[in-house]
């Protein structure tokens, strides 16, 4: 056995050699975003702001989460917010024109996300068309049913006091917030050093203790300080537990399974995934469910937060801040590149920059250029990284 | 042993190969040389499943086996490192090596592990394998899709043109890591063009001309110029 290969320098300071720049832009964009917005308003870091962002962010960011699935094949997916719309108004009226359990409803909207899933990725698996041109024609038909479905009327309200409209008016009590963040610093910490524990018995590189405490220690100071700023206001929302629980286990899926190595694969080289022995086809569809299927996660939670679905359920902006946020976040366009938490970061800048310029009464025109330059920077970002790797 | 006999491929009008044969015993690297269109990529595609001749059979240890696909040639331990590698590059080498093989829930340790062990037993040189297979270099790129061919214990190597792509340094490291493969017991087919490498790295070099064998030599004792002859069919 030759050195070389066991030779590994700890993790910190290999990050800059990969040419993996990972996480540090966005979070450099956040900071960022924080002193600018502010200095120019100090209602920006308030208690209340902050929580109606956490409230904002869960419906936008489960659309990204499952946006990430399919670009991470390196596909797109233009139609996830007619979905959202679709599944939701689906969602509504069975619940209430036809008088379903909430329950019962919620999961026909996410079957139905399922089925549109498995339908786009049947037309691009078996017709083999392009993804872009199955959810192009996906983006207007689901659209043109939700309006069809909804056409007495246009709108149908959800009882304010029901069980779906509660989902974002429920609060977690300041106890539960801290046993919450407690058992995630303690959960997180303590796996990782029995993983480092597992690692040294391997006789594999380790990486040093002071690192795994830096971050437990990083973790605890990041979720304590958003739990006692929330609960200086109404607490942490139901809704961002939610979206995070989402985004911690997809994250799962995508590092430590099968099915997730192989989503990295094909995204990364479909040939050398068929020749692997890897069943592209069942992957690439099992993504497209899995994007759909959250793209009506996230239908749902807009529902719930405006109690009604209307024409303009999963229109307008919702797809667009939606793949801008997977992008922001760090997902690659190119496929085989990103990682779950992409969806976290990248739509807490998103709506970091539409509160901000909320606060300051901004037109919504200077708010979609700035998201824009934000988007055109982390495309940049991802282009130029991918294309030379400091080695 | 494994040995392919009479294997006859038609590709419409073009006769790719007319009753080609060759022999493969473990321990030893046959170097299979021939011009351009010679059939060498045909008869190693019979081989390794590809491709199902027309004519012709192929034996281990004597008996007759039926290869129709490439899952028949991997269950048959004819592993095969085809010239395009077939990596995937933002996946690091433990993530390359064992894709499509691994357990429903990843064990990260115990791949990273057996990872190392093997190429540290090939003597590769990878000085971090956690890193993406695109920051390697073309020479460590085919040591990794070698060792990938050896995980499922093979016992028939092939690899079509593995230094077509490489520099000087790194097309030594391939070959010594081809030599290494024989001291493992293994049988080696190489396609090349390079008499270079081919000298350096075989125990018999298996011409074909034209879909048919043009001679077989012992590397050692052959001379350069009997070999060009029997590729280019002068004197014949
Ligand atoms: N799929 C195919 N369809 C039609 N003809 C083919 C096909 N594959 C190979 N041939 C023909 O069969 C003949 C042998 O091809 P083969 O690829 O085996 O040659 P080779 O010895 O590998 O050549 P090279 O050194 O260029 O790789 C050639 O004339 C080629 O054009
Ligand atoms: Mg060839």
């Amino acid at each position: 056995m030759n050195p070389d290969t066991t030779l590994r320098t700890p993790y910190p300071m290999k990050v800059l050699k990969r040419g993996d720049i990972g996480a540090w832009p966005v979070v450099g964009a956040l900071v960022a975003i924080a002193i600018i917005f502010s200095t120019l308003n100090d209602r920006f870091l308030s208690a209340q702001n902050l929580t109606t962002l956490a409230l904002q962010m869960a419906a936008t960011g489960t659309i990204a989460l499952g946006i990430i699935m399919v670009l991470l094949l390196g596909e797109i997916d233009l139609s996830a917010g007619s979905v959202s719309g679709l599944c939701a108004t689906v969602m509504t009226i069975v619940n209430v024109k036809q008088g379903w359990h909430p329950l019962a409803s919620i999961g026909l909207a996410l079957a139905a996300g399922a089925a549109i899933g498995l339908l786009h990725g049947f037309m691009l698996t078996r017709l083999r068309m392009p993804s872009f041109v199955v959810t192009l024609a996906g983006l207007m038909g689901w659209q043109g049913l939700l309006l069809y479905l909804l056409r007495e009327g246009g709108t149908i309200n959800l009882p304010f006091t029901g069980f779906i409209s509660k989902l974002s008016d429920t609060w977690l009590p300041g106890w539960l917030s801290w046993l919450v963040v407690a058992g995630l610093v303690l959960g997180s910490g303590g796996v990782s050093l029995l993983n480092r524990v597992h690692r040294s018995r391997a006789g594999l590189p380790v990486t040093p203790v002071w690192w795994l405490g830096a971050r437990s220690a990083g973790l605890a100071v990041l979720l304590g300080a958003g739990v006692l700023i929330m609960s200086a206001d109404r607490g942490v929302p139901l809704l961002l537990v939610i979206f995070a629980t989402l985004v911690v286990g997809f994250d799962l899926l995508l590092r430590h399974t099968a099915f997730g190595r192989h989503v990295y694969a094909v995204g990364g080289n479909a040939e050398a995934a068929r020749r692997a022995g890897i069943n592209v086809t069942r992957i690439r569809i099992l993504a497209f469910m899995l994007g759909s299927t959250l793209a009506a996660a996230g239908g749902i939670l807009a529902a719930s937060r405006l109690s009604a679905v209307n024409q303009q359920s999963g229109g307008s902006d919702v797809l667009l801040m939606a793949i801008a946020a997977a992008v922001i976040g760090g997902t690659s366009l190119f496929g085989g590149r990103g990682r779950a938490y992409a969806a976290l970061l990248g739509v807490l800048v998103i709506q970091s920059i539409t509160s901000g310029m909320f606060l300051l009464s901004v037109d919504s025109s200077v708010r979609l250029m700035v998201t824009a330059a934000v988007l055109a920077l982390a495309v940049a970002i991802d282009s130029l990284a991918r294309k030379g790797p400091i080695r | 042993m494994i040995s392919a006999s009479g294997i006859t491929k038609r590709y419409g009008a073009v006769q790719a190969l007319d009753g080609a044969s060759l022999d493969l015993r473990p321990g030893e690297v046959v170097a299979l040389m021939g011009d351009n269109g010679a059939g060498k990529s045909t008869l190693v595609k019979a081989i390794s499943g590809v491709v199902i001749p027309d004519a012709g059979t192929i034996a281990v240890d004597g008996a007759p086996v039926r290869i129709g696909g490439p899952r028949d040639a991997q269950a048959l331990g004819i592993a095969t490192v085809y010239q395009d590698l077939a990596l995937c590059e933002n996946l690091d080498v433990v993530g390359n090596l064992f894709l499509g093989a691994e357990d429903r829930f990843l064990r990260h340790i115990r791949m990273e592990r057996a990872t190392r062990d093997l190429l540290g037993q090939l003597d590769v040189r990878i000085r971090d394998i956690r890193v993406p297979v695109a920051m390697l270099s073309g020479g460590q790129r085919q040591s990794v899709a070698i060792a990938r061919a050896l995980l499922g214990s093979p016992r028939l190597v092939i690899l079509d043109e593995p230094t077509a792509a490489l520099g000087v340094e790194q097309t030594a490291q391939v070959l010594a890591l081809i030599g290494r493969l024989r001291e493992r017991g293994l049988a080696v087919l190489v396609v090349s063009h390079n008499l270079a490498d081919v000298r350096a790295v075989s125990d018999r070099v298996a011409v074909l001309r034209l879909g048919r064998n043009a001679g077989v030599f012992g590397t050692a004792t052959a001379a350069q110029e009997e070999i060009v002859a029997a590729i280019t069919g002068a004197g014949a």
